[in-house]
């Protein structure tokens, strides 16, 4: 989130789209009913299914399943054909006044595509500003210029009309019109409007460009950085931004720092590439810092190693090799993985072709799976799964794992606020904490490296693991978490003087702007520097009270960055510091005290100094980036399976999604010997015999896979059953009596899966380019363990990612579904 | 003792049953064995052990569709039907802090608050041959504490507190919604108030009594029937009193054959 929980109080819109709040977020209503009754606000959601969040919205438009950016697109066209623009904000705040390379074409003159694509991927050297001879882009204030960002980018959403919008995604265009509307009018400076947003956005093949289209409408209508404005992910779990935060992905390390490559194999050339540079003297490129925040976190990991050496014991990534998610399953299935940790995962059930996926896990030597209870990952060989035991080789360990409140530690929410989090009771039996279990890892991995040796075994005999107490083995024993947190927000390691002020050796480094790029300072996560202060653990602080009355709470817990509560805050006012909106500004100058008043600025310097957008190099909002590998305006592209054809332009599918070779699709289809298992496991664009769209979702009462919620009498009363939710007309249409059992089937499942029909007028089906196409969805809570059980909606998703992220497309697929004949 | 009222917003309720599962855990009701019944309602209806419900109703009309969402569970009358009827003095009591309460010590099993109930409130089980229902936890608000329900509520859809305070907020709320106070029969009021939106009417509504009422059948057996029975019984004890008086007391019949 830019902003945080209780700031959507201050919305004057809210637009819940890609997200079921009500259900996956049901807190969160808490604040939306605030704003709706002190300020009057609407509450819009964007849906292709009438869920609890729309049973309770103002207003609701329905839209196809991945329809988002032709919905989003046409949004945005909406408030440049009725000027609903905040000018000033985007003239001084954004990109919207900087030249682009002439050279560069848009969507809108290459029928989908921008320039410089070459078979798969974009060569980039076209998207890029014009720059003067200080290196500082070429502005045009008038915004007139044809090559300016705001008029490449007039003309790439002008494509967008609402008859096209309405033809492609299904919307009433009554609905679209009052969507555009009723949050378009949060373009005066005194209005905000809010976006709350979660996996529905994200996981498609352009998932990424959702989110962007989304910044795209909120710079324009000048709501970045303003209290109730933003754009909030509502994260899937309460700890998923702790996890992102501290480099739980592959691609970065702790504090979003990018991971290193196999060609950069000296700091010095990790610094060079990954350190961008700004000529502006206004922009503050804040991630000029770079090399400050790896040497600091070089030096939390290696303590007694020089910079260099701790460089070169990280291991470091192929340059073009993607490790995410799907590469990970598609290389186990091919055989090129010998083990592997399942940390309270469940890709048995969670991860998309899950059938695939299981089949994978038994060409795994062994298999560690810690968890609550046991999981359908960690019984993937037991008949349950649907396979003969006999014939799995896989060796597995299941290992009890502490919950969350009999074990100690943070927990980061989507606020970005960490709260520090006790523990209750000891936990049952031999369960451990997930501290515990890796410290024990570590001593023994420590202990066959110092005896046996082997090919490089320095990084793990000199890894600092200082968390605890030192036994007269010496080895380390009941680590601490609030160690581990100590070394996160990092100590000076030797005397420094820092700004004038002398810092002892074990000193907390009070914030990041003090880490040091010599050694000299450790942080394990500079983002989280500041956390802890020589006497106290921020994150334990419990003091509700809120001396501005708006809400910011900064003596509850502790938020990244240096308990920012709203970040880009210096949007929230004009080049005199004074707040655009005088009844909930979030940060104000005052000429008195030379001081900002309010929550905590972003960057430094006072009024007008610099610009606001302090994490992108030049300063300024990007309305236009280069940062995308499929384009520097969101465009809509179908869904990898889809049945209907793209009339905004001749691009059926994004042309840069990874699409697995066939080679790769042989090597992996023909040893599973899966049924029906073939190419189009990996997704098909031609499927006439499965004509329905498909989306999977998760609902209130379920978590996850359930591995966690089917345990649990309580909630398995409730929803005790999978089910596949249908229009009554759709169900009259194949003879479906609500209730009764069918049969979901996609290219990858022929066999298909068993579930209840749920016949409900919240679904209807959809006029698309003139023709009737039919939507259904189903939970992705079931499996074959637990109290209850029941199909997997992922034994039918495909194995296709987004062209960024490589986060799998889950919400848009193609199936077929019949009744049960007896 | 204050008099409480809870009131439910039926605009706010997202469907979450955190109210559900908080009734069931704070009363240590277990959960039941359900199956999917072509709705998220689940438990099917309230039972025993289900003394609070979210009941789904989907309502189509001119304004579109509605997907509302009910909290189902005792209203707390003031005039309580299920008192009224009740034949054992204890069992079922209207408190002084509005909470019809039950002791299943005092509860002989009878049923006739299941009968005697306009909202079909009480559930008995053959098992344990007694009845139960929500109590408004009491043993909650007598502690100064809201019950489990209100306190699980993340919308502002369940609120909690005293009488008065809480019937000028509904009737405000009502007014700002242009929707209605249920129920709104001035001879029979309760402690638990809805607010209805303005397009949803409670007989729209699965298991809502649009029209709430004492049931005239309990007023008849009550008030007519009852002080008649109570002169039999009254008689019946007489004569038993008479006949000891004049014939003494019942005497074991002697056993023919003996040893």
């Amino acid at each position: 989130m830019t902003n945080h929980w209780n700031d959507i109080q201050h919305a004057d819109a809210i637009l819940i789209m890609g997200s079921n709040a009500a259900e996956n977020h049901p807190i969160s209503f808490k604040w939306v009913n605030e704003a709706r009754a002190k300020r009057g606000a609407k509450l819009l959601n964007v849906d292709p299914r009438f869920t609890r969040t729309s049973a309770v919205a103002d207003h609701y438009a329905r839209i196809r399943s991945g329809t988002d950016i032709a919905f989003l697109g046409g949004m945005i066209n909406y408030a440049i054909r009725n000027n609903r623009i905040n000018w000033d904000y985007i003239r001084d705040y954004s990109d919207a006044a900087y030249l682009v390379n002439p050279d560069f074409r848009g969507a809108a003159d290459l029928d989908g595509v921008f320039s410089g694509l070459k078979g798969s991927t974009y060569d980039k050297s076209t998207w890029s500003y014009q720059t003067d001879e200080n290196g500082v882009p070429k502005r045009d204030e008038t915004m007139q210029d044809p090559n300016s960002v705001f008029q490449l980018l007039k003309k790439h959403y002008a494509r967008y009309t609402p008859e096209k919008v309405c033809e492609l995604t299904g919307t009433d265009p009554k609905d679209f019109e009052t969507v555009c509307d009723v949050f378009t009018a949060t373009y005066l400076p005194e209005k905000s409007g809010t976006i709350m947003y979660a996996m529905g956005t994200t996981q498609h093949t352009y998932g990424s460009q959702n989110v962007r289209a989304f910044s795209v409408l909120q710079i324009l209508l000048g709501n970045i950085g303003v209290a109730g404005g933003g754009i909030n992910a509502l994260r899937g779990e309460s700890n998923v931004q702790g996890s992102t935060d501290h480099g739980a992905l592959y691609h970065i390390l702790p504090g979003y720092l990018k991971y290193p490559k196999a060609s950069e194999q000296s700091l010095a050339v990790y610094n060079t590439n990954n350190t961008p540079k700004s000529n502006d003297p206004m922009s503050i490129n804040w991630w000029g810092n770079t090399p400050k925040y790896m040497a600091s976190l070089l030096k939390a990991w290696w303590r007694d190693a020089d910079l260099e050496t701790g460089y070169s014991y990280l291991p470091k990534i192929d340059d073009t090799t993607n490790y995410s998610y799907l590469p990970i399953f598609n290389e186990m299935a091919r055989g090129n993985i010998k083990g592997m940790f399942a940390w309270g995962m469940n890709p048995a059930v969670g991860a998309p072709s899950a059938r695939l996926i299981r089949r994978a896990l038994a060409k795994l030597e062994w298999l560690v799976a810690i968890d609550l209870w046991e999981t359908e990952t960690s019984a993937f060989w037991q008949k349950e799964a649907g396979v003969d035991p006999s014939t799995i080789n896989t060796e597995v360990f299941l290992l009890p794992a502490a919950a969350s409140m009999e074990k100690e530690g943070s927990v980061a929410n989507s606020s970005r606020l960490a709260q520090w989090r006790y523990k209750a009771v000891n936990p049952p039996g031999r369960a451990e904490d997930d501290l515990a279990i890796l410290t024990m890892l570590v001593n023994k991995t420590k202990e066959l490296y110092a005896k046996e040796g082997g090919a490089f075994p320095d990084p793990i005999l000199n890894l600092s693991w200082n968390y605890g107490k030192l036994g007269l083995d010496g080895k380390i024993h009941h680590p601490s978490p609030r160690e581990v947190a100590k070394e996160i927000n990092g100590f000076f390691l030797v005397d420094k003087e820092v700004d004038g002020k002398l810092y002892k050796a074990g000193d907390m480094v009070p914030g990041f702007p003090a880490l040091q790029d010599d050694g000299s300072t450790c942080s394990g996560n500079w983002l989280y520097c500041n956390s802890i202060s020589d006497t106290e653990n921020r994150m334990m602080r419990r003091d509700t009270s809120d001396p501005t009355g708006l809400g910011f709470y900064h003596n509850w817990a502790w938020c990244w960055p240096m308990n920012r509560r709203i970040i880009y805050n210096r949007a929230s006012v004009d080049k005199k510091g004074q707040p655009f909106a005088k009844d909930k500004p979030v940060i104000w100058w005052s000429p008195l005290k030379k001081a900002w008043l309010g929550d905590v600025p972003d960057g430094g310097g006072g009024p007008g100094a610099k610009h606001p957008f302090i994490m992108v190099p030049h300063g300024r909002a990007q309305l236009f980036s280069a940062s995308m590998t499929d384009g520097p305006f969101p465009e809509h592209y179908e869904p990898l399976e889809s049945q209907v054809r793209n009339t905004i332009s001749a691009a059926q599918v994004s042309p840069v999604i990874m699409r697995w070779d066939k080679k790769v699709q042989e090597e992996v289809c023909d040893p599973m010997l899966v049924e029906g298992c073939n190419a189009a496991v990996f997704g098909c664009e031609e499927a006439p015999e499965f004509p329905i769209v498909c989306t999977t979702y998760r609902v209130v009462e379920h978590w996850q896979t359930g591995q966690m919620t089917r345990w649990l009498p309580w909630l398995t009363e409730l929803v005790p059953n999978q089910f596949v939710e249908m229009s009554e007309e759709f169900a009259k249409e194949k003879g479906i009596r609500n209730g009764e059992l069918v049969r979901v089937t996609s290219i990858r499942n022929r066999e298909g899966i068993i579930a209840n029909a749920y016949v409900t007028k919240r679904f209807k089906p959809f006029t698309i380019n003139g023709e009737t196409v039919h939507q259904v969805g189903m939970t992705w809570h079931f499996g074959y363990k637990g109290l209850v059980t029941g199909a997997n909606a992922n034994d039918l998703s495909p194995f296709v990612g987004d062209a960024n992220t490589m986060i799998p497309e889950y919400k848009a697929f193609l199936v077929n579904v019949e009744k049960v004949r007896r | 003792m204050t008099e409480y009222i809870k009131l439910i917003d039926l605009t706010k309720c997202t469907g979450c049953r955190g109210c559900q599962v908080a009734c069931k855990n704070w009363n240590g009701l277990p959960a039941e064995k359900t199956q999917f019944i072509g709705s998220l309602q689940n438990p099917a209806d309230l039972s025993y052990d289900t003394w609070c419900l979210i009941r789904f109703d989907e309502i189509e009309n001119g304004s579109g569709l509605k997907w509302v969402m009910r909290h189902d569970a005792c209203m707390h009358c003031d005039w309580p039907a299920c008192v009224k009827a009740c034949p054992s003095p204890g069992a079922l009591v209207k408190t002084e802090t509005g909470a019809v309460v039950h002791d299943p010590n005092f509860c002989i099993g009878c049923k006739a608050c299941t009968v005697a109930c306009p909202f079909d409130i009480p559930r008995y089980s053959a098992v344990n041959e007694n009845i139960s229902k929500c109590t408004l936890c009491y043993d909650r608000i007598t502690d100064g504490r809201k019950p489990a329900c209100v306190t699980s509520c993340p919308t502002g859809c369940l609120t909690f507190g005293p009488k008065a305070e809480m019937q000028v907020r509904a009737r405000a709320r009502a007014a700002e919604i242009s929707g209605v106070v249920y129920p709104n029969n001035p001879k029979y009021q309760t402690n638990v108030l809805y607010i209805m939106p303005a397009e949803i009417r409670a007989a729209q509504l699965q298991h809502m009594n649009p029209n709430p009422k004492m049931p005239t059948t309990v007023l008849w057996w009550k008030n007519l029937f009852k002080p008649f029975t109570l002169i039999g019984m009254g008689a019946v004890a007489g004569a038993a009193m008479l006949h000891y008086m004049v014939r003494g007391p019942h005497e074991p019949e002697k056993k023919e054959g003996g040893e």
